[in-house]
């Protein structure tokens, strides 16, 4: 097997505030293939975004990694200086943020902000440079491109404003494009035109793409594989259709519980009780223990490990050894019956 | 399957060795204990708590504390006043001028040395032979009153109007903006001293003989001054605070369950932007005083005899070669007072801010 | 945008009437009048002030007429020297205006460095100190600044000329001026500044790999750049009537050591003329200000 396009190894972030040390993700792993999509799926706080940032190492202070490293294609940009990693930011690997209102410069025009992510990491000069950022509005469905070169963000709706972005991720054609809830701020018609917009690139363009979204129903014919995150652990992995129709850890039950469906006849939609945890202060056990409806003694005191279901599918939560263990006992007692 | 099956853990289930004991359910008190949880805060105590975490603020509430203490006790039992000349077993002692600090004039040595006790001139006297370090205090109190009462009117004023104007809106706001708009437009320190100038001469005679002919027209234009011109600032900003907080749907709900205007503003806008408008308050006092020392500096200042720290340094400058210490006595307490005030509304800032938390 | 400067031009004429009028008014309460018998230096004086400001007439014509003298550039008679007002404002102004500029340039120029620089180092000493120095300097009255400054570094230490006509010596009077406006805008830029940094743009700009030193100056400045903006037009305004602290310290012939000067003398007239001349450049400040805040700020819709 050739080593993936992108592997992140023990991941540990955290950030140093007032009340102590938020350990935002707590020694994550996974990997990327060329040209595949990973979702990360998980509540506000649950380390998504942070790992993204991770990725990027566009940490804001007082966030650092603390450990672990980021291979991309063999090499840990966890150890890139400041040069290496500018380059590698926006040409190998490109992200869109949540809110497109406010991720564009207020005082640039439009042309401008695509033109400088292109000088940045082509050889373009300013001439071929606005012929690509036209080219690329074009691409991502904009219409009257050649005006909205000349506007600044303003003077854009949301919806336009996010396609500006992923244009503007997407003009040096990254290996890697990562998808910080591109979603979330819009309303749900854009949403459903930005996501499809993000497939048919994604099939024109070849890119890996690392969706992050709380929303399940968001991704789910979209990705390849689904991480499932909470308190800064993957609680879950597998195919989406393995998350989705054969769930193996309480919280991602939980979550399933919670979005609308249409093909079962839950009368109402079920919440997840309580709050996530506090992260400055992590308890012994699972993370998600105290909110969990089915919590055994060793979930408390004992951290599960992530634990093969099938090939496809990997969850860590104590349920799944209980229930190989119950197996195992029936077996025995009809045995010995 | 995307990741590499064989650089993760793989283990069989079948494999672990667990007591089974551990596959109990747990209780909800166990799971209760298991969380610890954020202590909750209130706005208030989060804001407290960040406050005494900042030296600065805690210093400078320290020091204004300290300095009022001494400005309100000191002057009941110094042995010297403000306004008289020295005097020594009952006569003016003419010899004391322009002492330096823990200096004693010819006369009083004389006078020591018969065995009188006499108590040292901490700052020194000035060029009429009163204790200089009453004198400052004194000043400091003038200086701290003037603040203090200039800040209380720009807040009573302010908050009344700005209140009316935001909660009504519509019309009544409009008229009522417009009027804040000139007046915000017109320059404050100009105006200032055009009021002192005509309010000394319309007040010098109207006032004689009243209790207010102490105070001095100066004074009295000053307060005018502020009550006409410089609540605007407050004004707009409570109306801005009034306009976020009155769309706020417990503002609504209040509205829709028949409260009355009234009621609305005391019980549930105020309290809501009482951090922002106390921080205003704070920051106001320490322009204030600045306005009454570049008043004195221009002989708009306080009726003598009466001292403040901004006519103090203002004579001093005169004599600042020879007597250098004049001017800084009060020059060190004008700065202490505004430094700390100055710092304690930063700090406040910082700690109750709503628009600085995350 | 064109409605917008109409509506703040008229804002700004009808602040000026205003200002006049209030002026006018308030000195025509002096008890006896501005022109009063016994203020007037000698008889010749008061003769030709009678003639010129009609002073039989109702107090709402006397103004009128004045109103129209200044639209003239007609400010009147000096009681204490007899000289046109106008002149001694044109004369004095000019130097007025030299000592001010250079401290409003100066305190912007170094305002904005101190500034991006306390921003940038959040947290560690040149933060600490420019953040440290800056309150003081906002916390000292600016005449007991000025006389330190002449005190120590002309007096003393003699490291500068004292300022006079022969060797007029520009140093220490505009540090002194400069200094409260400087602290003002550091204080400003580096809370604008890390307000801007704290952005979602600028995380955009650094996700696409631009470096540092682009994001700091071309994303972030041109934003934090604009609340500095809205502070030039009462900087101005400080600036003119701080002018008249510095130079009555620095015995500096200007408009400022007149004001003071005609305050101590009830020159009237010359107080007068003198607040009205220095409101209109006040409002005409923070007019321009204004606009150029506008100009400057894409986000602001034009209504």
């Amino acid at each position: 097997m050739s080593t993936p396009l992108l592997q992140v190894k023990d991941l540990c972030t955290s950030f140093n505030v007032d009340s102590g040390e938020v350990r935002a993700v707590n020694g994550i792993s996974f990997n990327l293939e060329k040209g595949k999509v990973l979702g990360i799926v998980g509540e506000s706080g649950s380390g998504k975004s942070v790992t993204a940032y991770s990725i990027m190492r566009i940490l804001v202070e007082p966030g650092r990694i603390t450990g672990g490293q980021i291979l991309f294609n063999g090499e840990d940009i966890v150890r890139y200086s400041k040069k290496q990693m500018r380059e590698f930011r926006g040409k190998r690997v490109s992200i869109i943020f949540q809110d497109p209102m406010t991720s564009l410069n207020p005082v640039y025009t439009i042309g401008n902000q695509l033109r400088e992510a292109i000088l940045l990491h082509t050889d373009r000069n300013r001439e071929q440079a606005n012929a690509r950022a036209l080219e690329m509005l074009q691409l991502v469905g904009v219409n009257e491109p050649e005006k909205r070169l000349k506007q600044y963000p303003y003077e854009l709706s949301g919806g336009m404003r996010q396609r500006v972005m992923i244009a503007m991720a997407l003009a040096c054609e990254p290996d890697i494009l990562i998808a910080d809830e591109p979603t979330t701020a819009l309303d749900v018609t854009i949403q459903a035109q930005i996501l499809e917009l993000m497939q048919e690139l994604q099939k024109k363009m070849g890119m890996a793409i690392i969706m992050i979204t709380h929303d399940l129903g968001v991704i789910a014919d979209m990705c390849d594989e689904i991480i499932v995150m909470y308190a800064g652990r993957i609680c879950e992995r597998g195919t989406a259709d393995e998350i989705f129709y054969n769930p193996r850890h309480e919280y991602t039950k939980g979550l399933m519980r919670s979005i609308p469906r249409l093909d079962t006849n839950h009368a109402r939609l079920i919440p997840i009780a309580g709050s996530p945890v506090d992260l400055t202060n992590m308890p012994k056990g699972c993370a998600f223990a105290s909110r969990c409806d089915r919590c055994m003694k060793i979930c408390l005191t004992e951290l599960p490990e992530e634990l093969d279901i099938n090939d496809d599918h990997k969850a860590a939560c104590w349920m799944n050894v209980k229930q190989v263990y119950d197996e195992a006992a029936a077996k025995k007692e009809a045995e010995s019956k | 399957m995307t990741y590499n099956a064989d650089k993760l853990p793989k283990k069989n289930l079948l494999s672990l060795q667990i007591d089974p004991r551990k596959f109990e359910w747990a209780s909800d008190e166990e799971k209760a204990q298991h969380e610890t949880m954020r202590e909750s805060t209130t706005f208030f105590r989060d804001g407290m708590r960040k406050l005494r975490r900042n030296p600065l603020a805690v210093a400078s509430l320290i020091v204004l504390v300290c300095l009022v203490l001494t400005i309100v006790i000191v002057p009941m039992f110094y042995p010297y006043s403000y306004e008289q000349m020295i005097s020594v077993n009952g006569k003016r002692d003419k010899t004391a001028k322009n002492l330096a600090p823990f200096q004693y004039s010819k006369n009083e040595m004389k006078a020591i040395e018969d065995g009188a006790k006499i108590f040292p001139h901490i700052f020194g006297t000035d060029e009429l032979c009163r204790d200089y370090f009453i004198r400052v205090l004194y000043g400091a109190r003038v200086s701290l009153a003037v603040g203090l009462f200039a800040s209380l009117i720009v807040l009573v004023i302010g908050l009344l109007y700005g209140s009316i104007s935001g909660y009504f809106g519509g019309k009544v706001d409009m008229v009522m903006m417009r009027i804040v708009d000139i007046i915000y437009s017109l320059p404050d320190t100009l105006m200032v001293i055009l009021l002192s100038v005509v309010l000394n001469q319309v007040l010098g005679t109207t006032l004689q003989g009243t209790v207010l002919a102490k105070v001095g027209t100066n004074m009295i234009s000053l307060f005018v001054v502020f009550g006409v011109l410089y609540w605007v600032g407050m004004a707009r900003l409570v109306r801005g605070q009034i306009l976020s907080i009155k769309t706020n749907e417990y503002v609504l709900a209040a509205r829709a369950m028949g409260a009355k205007p009234g009621r609305i503003i005391r019980r549930h806008i105020l309290p809501n932007c009482m951090s922002v408008i106390f921080i205003s308050v704070a920051l106001q006092i320490p322009s204030a005083i600045f306005t009454e020392s570049f008043l004195s500096f221009i002989g708009l200042g306080v009726q003598a005899p009466m001292p403040s720290l901004g006519s103090l340094a203002n004579a001093a400058r005169g004599g600042m070669q020879s007597y250098p210490y004049k001017m800084v006595f009060p020059a060190v307490i004008i700065c202490l007072i505004v430094l700390s005030f100055n710092l304690l509304g930063d700090g406040l800032r910082d700690a109750f801010d709503p628009k600085l938390r995350r | 945008m064109l409605k917008y400067t109409v509506k703040r031009v008229l804002l700004a004429a009808v602040t000026v009437f205003i200002i006049a009028a209030i002026t006018f008014f308030a000195m025509n309460a002096i008890p006896g009048g501005p022109f009063d018998k016994e203020k007037a230096p000698d008889p010749a004086v008061q003769a030709v002030l009678e003639a010129r400001f009609n002073l039989d007439k109702p107090v709402a014509q006397q103004f009128i007429i004045y109103l129209g003298n200044l639209l003239h550039g007609d400010f009147g008679i000096s009681l204490k020297t007899g000289r046109e007002i106008s002149q001694i404002i044109r004369e004095k102004f000019a130097v007025s205006a030299k000592l001010g500029g250079m401290a409003a340039g100066f305190a912007i120029l170094l305002g904005l460095i101190l500034g991006s620089i306390a921003a940038l180092c959040r947290n560690r000493w040149p933060d600490r100190v420019i953040i440290f120095l800056t309150t003081l300097f906002v916390s000292v009255p600016s005449f007991v600044l000025a006389t330190i400054l002449l005190l120590v570094f002309a007096l003393t230490l003699k490291w500068v000329g004292v300022f006079s006509t022969t060797n007029p010596n520009y140093v220490l009077p505009v540090i002194s001026l400069m200094l409260y406006p400087m602290s003002y805008i550091t204080r400003l830029t580096k809370s604008s500044m890390l307000d801007v940094l704290g952005q979602d743009y600028i995380r955009t700009a650094r996700a696409k790999g631009v470096r540092e030193g682009f994001v700091i100056f071309k994303h972030a400045l041109r934003n934090a750049l604009i609340p500095v903006i809205t502070y030039v037009g009462p900087m101005i305004a400080g600036i003119l009537t701080g002018s008249m602290v510095i130079e009555t310290v620095f015995t500096i012939g200007g408009l400022g050591t007149e004001f003071v000067r005609s305050i101590n003398n009830q020159d009237y007239p010359m107080i007068m003329a003198t607040t009205i001349f220095l409101a209109v450049l006040m409002v005409i400040a923070t007019l321009i200000s204004d606009l150029v805040y506008k100009l400057v700020d894409p986000k602001i819709t034009f209504d």
